[in-house]
């Protein structure tokens, strides 16, 4: 268990490392459809082209990965992680409570997406 | 930084990356204008384009992966073929006796006819269609000549297994091979007609570009709606819903509701059926353990590990995984899911939720896949499930990720627990006020004569968007059909000029909630419908709910929609999507009221005419606007007259 003197300092530097806290909106959910590696990225926006939902838009800096806009309305089809060209680039992340179950059949070990 | 939220947190704004070009018009002409650029939009842009006409293609997505089969296919269903003695007319008659009677006729027995060519024609064009790599060698399911892999009836091999994914890309590219224009991200918003008048013959459409917000005119001398049909008019989750969709949310039934503007006739919009698609408490479809469809003929277990028995039609017990494929005694071949004695598939125990109440199988239940042989198993997962709509990354890629192995793993099963994507029969499917058109792809839309025309001339339709239509397959064939048949009208027309006052009244309708800083914004309205429509147009219906559900839909209109606005152009799009939706219930609403009985095949429950398809009512209903007011006509249910005879008549171009 943590010291309450050490959450509260985890605490304080969060805070110090956001400088300005913002009135933002609820984010909807799933919040991330999609997880793009940015080591990976190049940023040449294919995902944004083969879309269907129009889910993304380019990046304002060139080379960047593009930005999840419209994360509420993606379907899941995974036609961003099937055209892309880096593989690993980009890849599918399932809404925590849509995360199918399965067991090993022969220790009956339980694991799940 | 990749989220708009990252940049709320640094108090940054994104400021929109597309140029916004409002009001501004662009103009394009065709000789067949195709709406819709998913299967069968592709197919008929092909086959338009095969017998000389120019064509171009209106896609709200973008054509290369659009459309419910633009990310997969695993089942080529219904092809007569040389591997087969099931002929096209006992397709269509299976098909005609297992839904009633209410099946498209016309469309089932034109892909009945075709789906074996246009397949090969797939092919030609670099779809994969054989098991030309042997990896089934020697399977049960595999003809050793032709390297074709069959599904469900092993005996009688007249449903293919197939590489699907491979299909999309490969029209996409014969498109541009063809010289198809397409036009990517724009929708259609409304048709054009002869002098603006309503029931006039169709001379084009407009659209809306969904990033630049630009108004694009498309004149052409045949338009071929492959739009697919109505979707989201009961059920619609704010959020977490693509994931358990079947077809994409781009599918709203803005094609039925332009259609149904220009005057043009429907059939069976009345129809229903329980789903619990698009609600976010559903898991993916084919991602979970299951012996449906896709996943035939898995061995069920429960979490003992006891099997579950299937059956035949008899309720007798299979004792091998091969007889879940073959007809039982006396039955001369399978349907892939019928319910119908007659072609009934084996299946799980009907009493199997009784059984598992009563304490003999314990849950979860389990997709037994490690038990199966290696050919079925790789079938399943990895072709089938693979192959399928969106099931290679979701699902295979994504489930390899995870760590899942299915020769020694058991994928669970949500039957009995809710969640089961395909519904649940043994714990009663959904609640009964989710509700779909008709979630199979037989839903009610746009009613067509032995050409596929619909009743506006220079109008044609194809796929999902005709009446009581099918899966993939029948969504390709009526597509090349309806292809060749405009291509046909268009040589024979000459273009005519689009009158204004017509395009000046869409444009003030499309941009209204673009003018406006505030008010409700599409998601509201999309809910606010399916409230409406699952409280006055469930489960059960009756005269007096069904009114109150038009005095409702009509408040939406005359009151809400004035009060949406967009704040930029993707989200205009979104609104005028759901403004068609808007359309698309006070249609099924009016077909509702004019079926004054109840139809087990049609999911239509009425309390104030509770009696189960009474013979006179075994008709179609047909509804469309003339005056401003909506007529309904009722036609015989085999309208479309001898079939053999009259597809010979019409089939050439």
């Amino acid at each position: 268990m943590k010291s309450i003197v050490r959450h509260e300092k985890e605490l304080k530097e969060a805070v110090l490392i956001r400088k300005s806290v913002y009135a933002t909106p609820n984010a909807p959910a799933p919040t991330r459809p999609v997880i793009f590696n940015p080591d990976l990225c190049i940023g040449c926006n294919a995902c944004v082209e083969d879309c269907q939902m129009d889910v993304f838009i380019p990046n304002p800096e060139k080379g960047e990965p593009p930005i999840i806009l419209y994360p509420d309305e993606c379907w899941y089809g995974g036609c961003c992680v099937a055209m892309c060209p880096e593989p690993g680039a980009i890849r599918l992340n399932h809404p925590l409570m849509q995360r199918v179950r399965w067991k090993r059949k022969k220790t009956g070990e339980h694991s799940r997406v | 930084m990749s989220k708009w939220e990252d940049y709320a947190q640094e108090g940054k704004a994104l400021e929109w990356p597309y140029p916004v070009r409002y009001g501004e018009e662009r103009k394009v002409c065709a000789d067949v204008l195709v709406l819709g650029g998913g299967i069968a939009g592709c197919w008929a842009a092909i086959s338009a384009a095969r017998n000389g006409a120019k064509v171009a293609i209106l896609e709200k997505g973008a054509t290369i992966r659009s459309g419910s089969g633009g990310s997969g296919c695993d089942h080529w269903l219904n092809t007569p073929n040389p591997c087969s003695t099931i002929t096209a007319e006992e397709i269509v008659d299976k098909e005609m006796v297992s839904n009633g009677g209410y099946a498209n006729g016309i469309s089932r027995y034109i892909a009945a006819r075709e789906s074996y060519e246009t397949l090969l024609e797939m092919e030609k064009m670099g779809g994969k269609i054989r098991d030309t790599e042997d990896e089934f060698k020697g399977a049960d399911f595999r003809d050793e000549e032709t390297k074709f892999l069959f599904a469900y009836d092993y005996e009688n091999k007249y449903m293919f297994r197939v590489w699907g994914t491979t299909f999309k890309v490969a029209l996409y590219n014969e498109c541009k091979r063809m010289g198809v224009e397409i036009h990517d991200r724009v929708m259609a918003t409304s048709l054009l007609t002869e002098g603006g008048k309503l029931g006039a013959r169709v001379i084009g459409a407009t659209g809306l570009h969904g990033r630049t917000g630009e108004f694009i005119i498309f004149s052409a001398k045949a338009t071929v709606n492959c739009l697919s049909r109505h979707q989201r008019n009961w059920v619609f989750s704010t959020e977490l819903a693509g994931n358990a969709t079947f077809r994409p949310g781009t599918i709203v039934g803005d094609g039925h509701a332009m259609a149904w503007r220009a005057g043009a006739e429907f059939a069976q919009m009345e129809k229903t059926g329980g789903h619990g698609a698009g609600t976010g408490y559903s898991y993916p479809f084919y991602g979970t353990g299951n012996p449906f469809c896709t996943w035939v003929p898995c061995t069920m277990v429960d979490a003992n590990g006891k099997e579950i028995p299937w059956v035949d039609r008899e309720g007798r017990v299979l004792k091998s995984v091969s007889e879940r494929t073959r007809p039982a005694p006396g039955q001369k071949f399978l349907g892939e899911r019928e319910r119908g004695y007659q072609w009934m598939a084996p299946r799980l125990p009907l009493d199997l939720g009784k059984r598992i109440r009563k304490g003999e199988f314990k849950l979860p239940l389990y997709a037994d896949l490690p038990s199966m042989t290696d050919h079925e198993r790789r079938a399943i997962w990895g072709l089938m499930v693979g192959e399928e709509a969106k099931t290679r990354i979701p699902i295979i890629e994504t489930y390899a990720e995870s760590g899942f192995d299915p020769a020694r793993d058991l994928l669970q099963s949500y039957i009995m627990l809710r969640g089961d994507p395909l519904g649940d029969a043994f714990v009663g499917m959904v609640n009964p006020q989710e509700r779909a058109g008709g979630e199979g792809g037989d839903a009610g839309g746009l009613l067509v004569d032995w050409d596929l025309r619909t009743s506006l001339e220079g109008l044609y339709c194809a796929g999902d968007a005709l009446f009581a239509a099918n899966y993939h397959y029948h969504a390709a064939t009526t597509g090349r059909y309806a292809g060749r048949k405009a291509a046909a009208y268009a040589s024979r027309c000459v273009e005519t000029e689009i009158f204004r006052e017509q395009v000046e009244c869409e444009k003030k309708r499309v941009y209204v909630p673009a003018e406006k800083k505030e008010g409700i914004e599409w998601k509201e309205l999309n809910a606010s419908i399916c409230r409406v429509m699952q409280n006055y147009c469930g489960e059960p219906k009756s005269d007096e709910l069904l009114r109150i559900a038009l005095i409702w839909l009509k408040e939406l209109e005359d009151g809400a929609i004035p009060d949406t606005y967009a704040s930029n152009p993707h989200k205009l799009m979104r609104t005028l999507e759901v403004f068609d939706i808007l359309t698309c219930s006070q249609m099924i609403v009016h077909a509702s009221l004019a079926r004054k009985a109840s139809s087990k095949f049609l999911g239509f429950v009425r309390s104030d005419y509770p009696d189960l398809d009474p013979p006179p009512w075994h008709k179609w209903i047909t509804i469309r606007l003339q005056d401003g007011e909506v007529q309904k006509r009722e036609l015989p249910i085999n309208f479309w007259g001898d079939l053999k005879e009259n597809y010979e008549k019409h089939c050439k171009a």
